[in-house]
């Protein structure tokens, strides 16, 4: 009975960890594939043969992709609407979640009602983009970092935390010394929560890098643009910019236009990703630290 | 805070704001200011927006200013004859997905059962990756890959004497490219909240199923997954809450004029027909027709689970 067991048992390992294997192919598999073909002859890639490893290897793509001066705008722009972006999201929401994990705060129930009910409910596409026209914010940068000032989900995650690691006793010692919300939140609470800072300040940052949105339906000034908005046009509308071809010194054909095409389109999608990608493995725990926050109920 | 306390209203009056707290904790309110002034100016405010899903919007006149017109906008949309194409779209990406919502929990069951302690991290590190990958650059790769002539999907396919197949302009297929490359970016990220879950299973139920000989297989049915059915509820009413939202960005970037009877979804087409066309006042009905129905879903949800004993309030 228990040899037979222990037999199943094992029999369950090996499936599992085959099935585990599996999911690691599947999930690799295309990402392997352009980092290979960033760096592949497109004419191997294009015909099937390049599979897994760079076959012939040149790195055309990436000098192209380099001497772009667009594709360097969208890469300064992007940089400094994440690091503007995420300064924001952190000033509105570090302070708030503090007083909303506050038993002073009176009033809080009807408080966290109205920014909860904005999570499931909101004024949607069209009267958010009047409201920031209106504004006057259209083809600015402040289109690209206000409407997106803080999330709520961001917020409750936060608060959590901050529920969780600051001793209670600690605001009240504090409170009998003297030591008014703001002296207690800047000197005491926020040196107390550098992990949550680093959470917060990765999901909002990896969201602003990502995001092509709202640049789209904001912006209409080229020099304006972040990087996502110049890959659209590159890997989705398919459209190599005038300036992209010029430097091939020859405008000559359809054909020379296809080949450009192809040999930028892998070696930016790696230009564009790869930040992220090779933080991510050394940051993954505060990534997953901030997720799993945000499943606790309170 | 002995103050406060000392001053606490009897119950009878509990519901009214106690003033005195407030003053004491002023600042607190300060802290608060950013963040209420951002969601009064970019959450409500388009809320007060939304009436001119009942007017007939000009700019000279404003929102306010705009002539009401009542029900029109909803009815022409009602009445128009992609309604029902939007409808049916959005709500079979939806359903399609949903079915695919076991995955990430049979993922997370299966981590969770690794020995190997390096392993798993490896595989977790390889699997929640693709979840960085922005949207731009994924909908890249699916047209690179499921190029008809030049993709390597294709040319596979081709070795083994299918296609070539033009996925991308193929309605049919739209919605599979979709919902698939979708599982494939979130499937190992999704299973984080499950794998959680399974870390806080007793122990001691897992020694005494053993105890009773119970296969590793049985202890996955009849422990670990009761244990993380009230996660799994939460998720699914989440899930249900932004049935009629969810993917948005992505569609936007997947369609073209070939699949588009496929791709069309009521999120995508509040922004032609807003954005690209400037219908403001229509656009905005059909976009509060939209929130009203996953606001409905939601509420729905949350009744049906609370039977279940997990709900979100």
């Amino acid at each position: 009975m228990l040899t037979k067991l222990l037999n199943s048992d094992r029999a369950f390992d090996v499936c599992n960890k085959i099935f585990v294997w599996l999911l690691i192919i599947i999930v690799a598999y295309p990402l392997v594939y352009i980092l290979s073909a960033s760096i592949s002859d497109p004419y191997y890639v294009n015909s099937g043969e390049m599979i897994l490893l760079p076959k012939g290897i040149t790195f055309e793509g990436f000098q192209r992709v380099f001497q772009s001066s667009e594709i360097w705008i969208g890469y300064r722009n992007t940089i400094f609407y994440t690091v503007l972006g995420t300064l924001i999201n952190l000033a509105v929401t570090l302070p708030c979640a503090y007083a909303l994990a506050s038993d002073q705060l009176a009033g809080k129930k009807v408080i966290m009602a109205l920014l909860v009910f904005t999570m499931f409910f909101d004024g949607g596409l069209i009267p958010t983009y009047l409201l920031v026209r209106d504004l006057g914010l259209i083809n600015t940068i402040w289109s690209q970092v206000l409407p997106s000032a803080a999330s709520m989900w961001n917020i409750i995650v936060t608060m959590t935390f901050f529920k969780m690691n600051i001793p209670k006793g600690l605001e009240e010692a504090a409170e009998i010394d003297g030591a008014s919300h703001l002296r207690i939140f800047f000197q005491i609470v926020l040196p107390l929560s550098k992990p949550i800072i680093a959470v917060m300040a990765l999901f909002y940052g990896v969201a602003h890098w990502n995001q092509y949105f709202g640049a789209l339906i904001y912006l209409q000034d080229r020099a304006l643009f972040p990087l996502q908005l110049f890959l659209r046009e590159i890997l989705v509308r398919q459209q190599i910019t005038a300036e992209l071809m010029r430097q091939s010194g020859m405008v000559e054909a359809i054909r020379e236009h296809a080949r450009i095409a192809d040999i930028i389109k892998y070696a930016v999608m790696i230009v564009s990703s790869l930040p992220v990608l090779m933080i991510y493995p050394f940051l993954q725990r505060y990534f997953v630290k901030g997720v799993l926050i945000g499943s606790l109920k309170e | 805070m002995l103050d406060a306390s000392a001053v606490s209203a009897p119950p009878r009056k509990k519901r009214r704001i106690n003033w005195r707290k407030v003053k004491i904790n002023w600042q607190l309110y300060l802290l608060l200011a950013p963040a209420l002034a951002y969601f009064a100016i970019f959450k409500y405010y388009p809320m007060y927006g939304l009436q001119i899903a009942f007017k007939y919007f000009r700019a000279v006149d404003g929102i306010w200013g705009s002539r009401w017109i009542g029900f029109e906008h909803f009815e022409r949309f009602f009445n128009s004859y992609y309604f029902w194409d939007l409808i049916k779209n959005t709500l079979f990406i939806n359903l399609y997905a949903l079915a695919l919502f076991p995955i990430s929990i049979i993922v997370a069951l299966s981590l969770n059962e690794l020995r190997d302690g390096k392993f798993k991290k490896i595989a977790q590190t390889i699997t929640y990756a693709p979840h960085f990958i922005s949207t731009v650059v994924l909908v890249g790769m699916i047209i690179a890959f499921l190029d008809p002539a030049t993709g390597i999907i294709n040319s596979l396919l081709g070795r083994i004497g299918i296609g070539p197949i033009s996925f991308m302009t193929r309605p049919d297929l739209f919605k599979s490219v979709y919902v698939w490359s979708n599982e494939w970016q979130n499937l190992g990220w999704g299973a984080i909240i499950y794998l959680a879950a399974l870390a806080g299973v007793d122990p001691q139920l897992h020694e005494s199923a053993k105890v009773d000989g119970a296969s590793r297989l049985q202890r996955i049915w009849h422990v670990n997954i009761p244990s993380i059915f009230p996660t799994i509820v939460i998720m699914l009413i989440l899930r249900a809450g932004s049935m009629m939202s969810v993917g948005f960005e992505k569609i936007l970037l997947m369609q073209n004029p070939l699949n588009l009877s496929s791709s069309q979804v009521i999120s995508t087409y509040v922004y032609d027909s807003g954005l690209l066309h400037g219908q403001y006042d229509y656009s905005t009905a059909i976009g509060l027709f939209n929130s009203v129905i996953n606001l409905v879903m939601l509420v729905i949800c949350n009744r049906l689970a609370r039977r279940t004993g997990a709900s979100l309030w």
